[in-house]
């Protein structure tokens, strides 16, 4: 348990932590995935960097190569005037005993150091003599110019030094005896006492200070240019990216603009460059889609127009015949059987006749794009015992018991109670009419953000892949018995395109024997979307793998949302 | 002779104006409501309509809203100007625009072409049944006094002019000052309607009431929207 405590807020520590670090690289590549500005500055920036370090590098090296080689030139060259002057002192003198020739050495090393100049440029170091043979176990004595220790001088340049002849150089550090050190060139040579016959090495030490500190003057002032250079070019590639970004970004706005259906908003174009030649095509573009879309909203108005026009030149003729046929109608009793059956179906007919032209308007309205919603709270459970009462009638007169299953308290929903109405009226009737079923059931039930209606018989049911043929204009379920049964054949078309016009679902199942269900499903509020529905669209007691079962997509294709 | 009128030979039940171009359908108007025991007058445009209506005065005028010359809307309003005379507009649409632009101009009904002859007959009964046969009674409405058999009423001693359907409505909840009405109940009860229908009927005449009983049309108080559900009288 406390481990697991303890580990705990260390883990969100670091998870935090991880936050923190990972954040401007969240952000750089935020802006990386999304603006082309940040994407070229960004872009130039690394870039840039990379040049300016490879660049950078390229000339320290050069700059350092070419300090240090000059110097170890100038230092072998002084070294070399040293021996020989070394040499020429040493030939010259005299040397008797020990004493003599200490004081000889001596007087060599502080001789050539006396000509270093102040500061010294240069550190000597006098060893020897050197054993002759390899049996002589003495130390060689070491004589210095100055405070620092002798293994500065590196142990293979000696070693170089002693075996041959010659001038022999190599870099090195030279250590201080307070602790500093620093590089330096390192030139020996092996000089001979001839009057003893034993071998010394010299060794010239030149500190190269003056080359580092030019070198690293030479380094802040590259890295302080390339940064400065980076800097700069980040900063033209952002105010020239912006030349060209400005305009697209102008471009985007105006093109949202558009789609958001501000048809008159246009580019301001300015010279002739690429960005004007693409604003003047934008605008063209902009120009031609209004022109056509205009056009479509006035071909639209036109049909609209149309349709009302038809609707009230039809309507007023038929309303004439209509009350023409209901006064023979009411009189047939006086009529010769001939003429009294006549008017029956003349009566009958004009029905018909209104019916189906109700109904053409009101497709040709949605076709037109016309058909408006009223919006106001509906609940659903009361509109299902309307229409229950409504059709209580029709429904003893085909011997078919009606139910409504509902819960007590209301089911809210935002919608056309006009459209509404008519979608239950439609299923209700269709389910009375036309399934020869002992029952009809009407299912009310809701959920958070869904309501859904269900309307269930027990009847002939639908065929295989007819769930979603039912909601096709004109559809028939059996060709053979097309007239007999009346009906417009618009109902479902009319009632899938209300469900439609409120976002909703209007979805069948069926199975030949185990009769059908038409599933509506409207969301509570107005304009949402909708995502599952309250009521399952196959009933609990359907056969398994029917065709709602197999074919769900089918029926979900019949929402036509 | 007593009560029951049988309708082919008895006194009119009332006087009816058709306002109607097309002359067809203005004539079997006539007669269908001729056959019901109207009394009908004919009118064909809407230039005529108003010199109609001041020759005949009618007790219902049945107005098409399409009219050539002057249309059936300024046809409604210039009557509703100088009576309140029940109106019920002929349209040949239902689109939500027509029809309130039709009520909110001052008609009372409207029925859709094509329409049953009884349902014309229905509408027009319902807007002509409640003459003259109310006894004497007094009500009040928040502050509002309405006499019954006198068809007034009154704020502090002053008449407030309402159309004969206002006043229905006004009835209609002052009665049960206790309920609230559905605007279906509303419907039946004052429009006469059978089954329900267009509930934007309500919507629109209570407005007009509203407009002009309610001190605050904004902040009504006298006839008072119980949300969700419909109207009620506003408390005294």
């Amino acid at each position: 348990m406390s481990t697991r405590a303890a580990e705990s807020p260390r883990s969100r520590l670091q998870h935090e932590l991880l936050q923190v670090v990972t954040m401007p690289w969240r952000i750089a590549s935020y802006a990386w995935v999304r603006s082309l500005l940040a994407r070229v500055v960004i872009g130039t920036l690394v870039l840039c960097a990379v040049v300016t370090t490879l660049v950078g590098w390229m000339l320290m090296r050069q700059v350092a190569d070419g300090l240090v080689d000059d110097k170890r030139d100038q230092s072998v060259a002084q070294a070399q005037a040293g021996f020989v002057d070394a040499q020429q002192q040493l030939d010259a003198s005299v040397v008797t005993d020990a004493t003599s020739q200490s004081q000889v050495l001596t007087q060599l090393l502080t001789g050539l150091a006396s000509r270093r100049g102040s500061p010294p440029g240069y550190e000597l170091v006098l060893v020897g003599p050197l054993a002759l043979d390899i049996a002589d176990e003495g130390e060689p004595g070491v004589q210095r110019s100055g405070e620092f220790s002798s293994d500065s001088i590196p142990g293979d340049l000696s070693v170089t030094v002693e075996a041959q002849p010659g001038t022999w150089w190599a870099y090195a550090t030279l250590s201080y005896d307070d602790g500093r050190s620093e590089p330096a060139v390192v030139v020996g040579s092996r000089l001979r006492l001839i009057s003893t016959g034993e071998a010394y090495t010299l060794y010239y030490l030149f500190p190269m200070n003056d080359q580092q500190e030019t070198l690293s003057l030479v380094r802040r002032a590259l890295i302080s240019a390339g940064l400065g250079l980076t800097v700069l070019v980040a900063a033209v590639a952002w105010l020239v990216s912006r030349q060209v970004v400005t305009p697209v970004r102008l471009a985007r706005r105006i093109a949202e603009r558009l789609a958001a259906g501000r048809l008159e908003e246009r580019m301001h174009v300015r010279g002739q460059d690429d960005i004007a030649r693409l604003g003047q095509s934008f605008n063209q573009m902009a120009s031609s889609l209004q022109r056509q879309i205009r056009q479509l909203e006035e071909l639209s108005r036109v049909q609209r127009r149309f349709a009302s026009d038809v609707s009230h030149e039809l309507r007023t003729p038929l309303t004439t015949v209509r009350m023409a046929a209901d006064v023979l109608h009411d009189g047939r009793q006086r009529f010769d059987p001939a003429t009294a059956r006549s008017a029956e179906l003349l009566q009958v007919e004009l029905d018909r006749f209104e019916s189906l032209l109700t109904d053409l308007l009101e497709i040709s309205r949605f076709d037109a794009g016309a058909a408006q919603l009223s919006v106001e709270t509906v609940d659903l459970v009361e509109v299902a015992s309307r229409v229950t009462e409504t059709y209580r009638g029709l429904a003893e007169r085909h011997d078919v018991r009606l139910e409504v299953v509902a819960d007590q308290r209301p089911t809210l929903v935002e919608a056309d109670v006009r459209r509404i109405e008519r979608i239950v009226r439609n299923l209700v009737a269709n389910a009375i009419t036309y399934s020869r079923s002992p029952a009809v059931r009407i299912q009310v039930a809701g959920s958070a953000d869904a309501v859904a209606l269900v309307v269930r018989d027990w009847g002939v049911g639908l065929r295989s892949g007819e769930s979603s043929l039912v909601f096709n204009r004109f559809w028939r379920a059996d060709p053979a018995r097309v007239r007999s049964s009346g009906g417009t054949g618009l109902g479902l078309a009319i009632a899938l395109e209300d469900a439609a016009l409120h976002g909703g679902w209007l979805q069948a199942w069926g199975d030949p024997g185990a009769g059908a269900q038409f599933r509506l499903t409207l969301p509570r509020h107005s304009g949402a979307e909708l995502t599952s529905s309250p009521l399952p669209l196959v009933p609990g007691d359907a056969p398994s793998s029917t065709d709602g079962v197999r074919h769900p997509r089918v029926d979900a294709g019949a929402v036509g949302s | 002779m007593e009560a029951e009128p049988a309708p082919a030979y008895a006194a009119a039940n009332g006087r009816v104006l058709v306002v109607d171009d097309d002359a067809a359908l203005a004539e079997m108007l006539a007669i269908v409501l001729r056959n019901e025991g109207f009394e009908p007058f004919v009118c064909n445009s809407g230039d005529q309509a108003l010199a109609s209506f001041h020759a005949h005065r009618p007790d219902v005028v049945l107005l098409d809203l399409m009219l050539p010359g002057m249309d059936g809307i300024d046809v409604c309003k210039a009557i509703r100007a100088e009576s309140g005379v029940p109106i019920v507009m002929l349209t040949a649409k239902n689109d939500t625009v027509d029809v309130v632009v039709g009520l909110e101009s001052g008609a009372d009904d409207y029925v859709i072409k094509p329409f049953k002859p009884k349902e014309l007959v229905a509408r027009i009964r319902a807007r002509v049944r409640k003459l003259g046969d109310e006894a004497p009674e007094l009500l009040s409405i928040a502050d509002l006094t309405i006499d019954v058999a006198g068809h007034s009423v009154k704020r502090d001693g002053e008449p407030i002019p309402l159309t004969p359907l206002e006043f229905d409505l006004l009835l209609c909840l002052a009665r049960k000052p206790w309920q609230v009405f559905t605007r279906e109940v509303l419907l039946e009860q004052v429009w006469g309607y059978r089954h329900a229908a267009d509930t934007r009927l309500v919507n629109v005449h209570v407005q007009r009431l509203r407009s002009k009983i309610e001190r605050d049309p904004e902040h009504p108080d006298v006839v008072v929207t119980v949300r969700g559900v419909g109207y009620k009288a506003g408390s005294a």
